[in-house]
């Protein structure tokens, strides 16, 4: 008698193995998100009680002051926020142990606050950058990672945000 | 009796696609890896302001958030909280990442008042290190 020969093929349909692949990469593609986070990076003081009282000599302070407004006082001058830049950049060469001290109104809108760090930071961008062209020729973007260090350390920035008074 | 016959390419017709699932693969590793599905829902409504001179956080895991809404609600991870719990919660986040970034999301319109009492209750609970979320300015 003749024994029937089955040829079975042994192995597993790999044809929708794209179709399966495609399906999770969809998904993955929906809900990833690539934004990445930006914003002005700060670090606050640490709470009143415990800090020691460091003496500044008044000079050394720059006080930029905000309103409700939207005017700002620098100094004793009265200025908006587009010239900030300007004046905090003319200060800083003339001392470079400047503290830039910030003080709002409660009521002064957040945007109004947000340009105001904004400028100074741009002050200290500016002399950053002649500094690297002073130092090494190039302006910051092009700098190596050490190099970057050495520009910051040289260029401190100094921010100090004022503590909150109690008016009420 | 024709002279010419049609040359017929010798070569299959078809793309191989046996190596498609590979390609596919890696792609869907990369989203995998790179994906955060920790998301928010977030409840309060805000426009971030815009500025110049803005940083990128490399590390999205050190960063915790507090949205102010248009309303001046506030809201930490999943829920809404008054201002003194701040204080308790930024406590415990530094307990669980001790380098954390409190990343301030704040509607451009809000008062100053809301936000100086935000980082007062952040500074009683010891989290330091904040960022203003804001956009690039065009």
């Amino acid at each position: 008698m003749l024994r029937k020969r089955t040829n079975r093929d042994v192995e597993i349909p790999t044809s929708s193995m794209a179709d399966i692949s495609f399906l999770l990469l969809l998904f993955f593609l929906v809900t990833t998100t690539i934004d990445v986070d930006t914003g002005i990076g700060l670090t606050l003081p640490p709470p009143v009680d415990d800090a020691e009282e460091v003496k500044i000599k008044s000079e050394n302070i720059l006080k930029v002051l905000v309103n409700a407004a939207g005017d700002v006082l620098i100094d004793d001058e009265i200025t908006s926020v587009p010239q900030i830049n300007q004046i905090v950049k003319n200060k800083l060469k003339a001392n470079d142990k400047l503290i830039i001290s910030v003080k709002v109104d409660r009521d002064t809108p957040y945007r109004v606050y947000i340009a105001t760090l904004d400028q100074v930071k741009q002050a200290y961008a500016d002399l950053r950058d002649e500094a690297a062209v002073a130092r090494f020729g190039v302006p910051m973007k092009q700098l190596t990672r050490e190099q970057l260090q050495q520009i910051r350390d040289q260029v401190p920035q100094r921010i100090s945000l004022a503590e909150p008074e109690r008016t009420r | 009796m024709p002279k010419f016959k049609k040359k017929q390419a010798s070569t299959k017709q078809s793309i191989p696609t046996a190596s498609l699932p590979d390609i596919i693969f890696m792609l869907l590793i990369f989203f995998m890896v790179s994906t955060v599905l920790r998301e928010f829902d977030v409840k309060v409504s805000y426009t971030l302001p815009s500025a110049t001179q803005i940083e990128k956080i490399d590390n999205k895991r050190l960063v915790s958030y507090i949205w102010v809404g248009r309303d001046g609600r506030v809201q930490i991870d999943d829920n809404l909280v008054l201002i003194p719990e701040i204080q308790s919660i930024a406590a415990r986040k530094r307990q669980q990442i001790p380098n954390v970034i409190m990343s301030l999301r704040i509607d451009e319109g809000s008062k100053m008042g809301i936000v100086t009492d935000i980082q007062q209750q952040l500074r009683k609970g010891d989290a330091l290190r904040i960022n203003y979320s804001a956009l690039q300015k065009l």
